[in-house]
């Protein structure tokens, strides 16, 4: 096994994860590409979104699983493409696959609060 | 570059998986800033909604609908691949994830002008 | 048929190396295999190449023919397209000269994948005068029959491009021969190859490119021994074991 890489066990539940992430996003993402081609028609202002997401608990909860749940999945998707495509290997990969997690996780509550606040 | 032979529709279906996901990943910055301008009140919120009614914007949004239904109907394909039995027609699931991605967009593209 | 004679151009030297270009003259029924042995019969002696059975069994003869990995015995020129034949030696394998390759590392990573069988410290099923039984029509018994018959011959290892790009990866054949064991109902590897095949350079690796499921000349499907693994290392995984 390459000293690039974790050890095996972390390797693997990271796989799981993103698995995992992805059966989760299966659901988010069906509800969430539903929701926006309902919501476009007539056009989208201000008003209409704010009005379905102000105050809008089950809204809230749902969004932030769902950003949750991409801030496993992107991260670890990423990294396999930059190791594969760019041969980027080792500790620096891992930490900024990390902080890549936290920004979402961080834009992402951050906006969904923004709109049901 | 060698250019092995490659079984065609899979490998189209990995490409295709890949780079939907590599682009909706940088989109999503994007999207998130797009959405804390609520944080500056409705206002600035239709500042922005109103900057998209342009048709090129449209259009844009309208591929980022198929590339998110590429990458979702891709990503099921997959899951089907590697957690259920083995089954023979895995090219018949590709073909069919391309078409729900493209009902999709098209769907949106439709009522996004409508 | 054609008269005009066939435009080869055939890989010589290290990985630094060039094509070289040769004319030979076409014959009925020639295949690939042919065409190299006429050139280093009449054209130049010094080519290396390997073969053995010229009869589509032993797999010796593989080389990348105009970009894909094949059996160069069993690839007719007449069916061949394009203007010019390529013949180069097998991808993903560092180049001992000429059009043979270095098989060693294909058959590390076999190694690496516990990709033989482990006697087990007591019999795992019930046996009969020392022998164990074993259902034919068992669902592991099909499932380790549906991918024994690899000879190892690296056409799948040469076709798989995510072995290009992720040099841990173990490969589809060593990745094959790991999840017939997982099915033998005698083998003793357990756990251990189960870990063996988790982590970076395992199944987990796979894309489902299915390129080895494409070009493997015996048919076998190395993507759906590495799907059952990756199963398998999912449970392992959530039960502690890798």
């Amino acid at each position: 096994m390459s000293a690039n890489a974790l050890p095996r066990r972390a390797e693997t539940l990271l796989w799981v994860a993103q698995r995992a992430s992805a059966a989760m996003l299966a659901a988010f993402v069906l509800v969430h590409l539903a929701t926006i081609i309902y919501a476009v028609r007539g056009g989208l202002t201000a008003p209409t979104i704010l009005g379905r997401t102000h105050g809008n608990l089950a809204w809230l909860l749902f969004y932030g699983l769902f950003v949750a749940a991409v801030a496993v999945h992107v991260p670890i998707g990423l990294r396999v493409i930059a190791r594969e495509w760019l041969g980027w290997r080792g500790r620096s990969l891992d930490i900024v696959a990390l902080v890549s997690a936290l920004y979402v996780v961080v834009a992402g509550w951050r906006a969904i609060w923004g709109l049901y606040a | 570059m060698d250019v092995a032979r490659r079984s065609r529709p899979n490998y189209a279906a990995f490409l295709v998986h890949r780079i939907s996901g590599l682009l909706l990943a940088l989109f999503l910055p994007a999207h998130f800033w797009a959405l804390s301008r609520a944080i500056q009140g409705a206002g600035a919120l239709d500042g922005f909604l109103r900057w998209t009614d342009s048709p090129v914007v449209k259009l844009a949004e309208t591929g980022l609908v198929v590339l998110l239904a590429a990458h979702f109907t891709g990503g099921l394909r997959l899951l089907v691949i590697e957690f259920l039995p083995w089954h023979p027609w895995q090219k018949t699931a590709v073909a069919v994830s391309a078409g729900v991605s493209l009902a999709c967009g098209l769907l949106f593209l439709l009522n996004v002008t409508a | 048929m054609e008269r005009r004679p066939l435009r080869v151009q055939v890989w010589r030297g290290g990985a630094d190396g060039a094509l070289q270009r040769f004319e030979v003259p076409r014959r009925e029924s020639q295949t690939v295999l042919d065409v190299v042995t006429w050139i280093q019969r009449h054209a130049d002696p010094t080519l290396s190449y390997r073969f053995s059975c010229r009869v589509g069994m032993c797999g010796s003869c593989a080389m990348m023919v105009n970009g894909q990995p094949r059996w160069t015995c069993r690839t007719h020129v007449a069916r061949l397209g394009g203007a010019e034949l390529t013949i180069e030696p097998l991808r993903n394998l560092p180049i001992i000269k000429d059009l043979a390759t270095d098989m060693a590392p294909f058959f590390d990573k076999w190694a690496e994948a516990r990709g033989r069988f482990v006697p087990p410290p007591a019999p795992r099923m019930p046996t009969e005068n020392g022998f164990a039984r074993v259902e034919p029509a068992g669902r592991e018994r099909r499932a380790a029959d549906a991918g024994i018959e690899c000879i190892g011959c690296g056409v799948c290892y040469a076709a798989c491009d995510t072995v290009t790009w992720n040099p841990d990866y173990l490969g589809p054949a060593a990745l094959n021969r790991a999840w017939t064991l997982v099915n033998d109902g005698r083998d003793g590897g357990g756990a251990e190859r189960l870990a063996a095949v988790a982590g970076q350079g395992g199944c987990l690796a796979c894309h489902t490119h299915q390129s080895c499921q494409e070009l493997c000349p015996k048919a076998l499907s190395p993507t759906a021994s590495i799907a059952g693994l990756k199963r398998a290392v999912t449970l392992a995984a959530l039960r502690g074991e890798v």
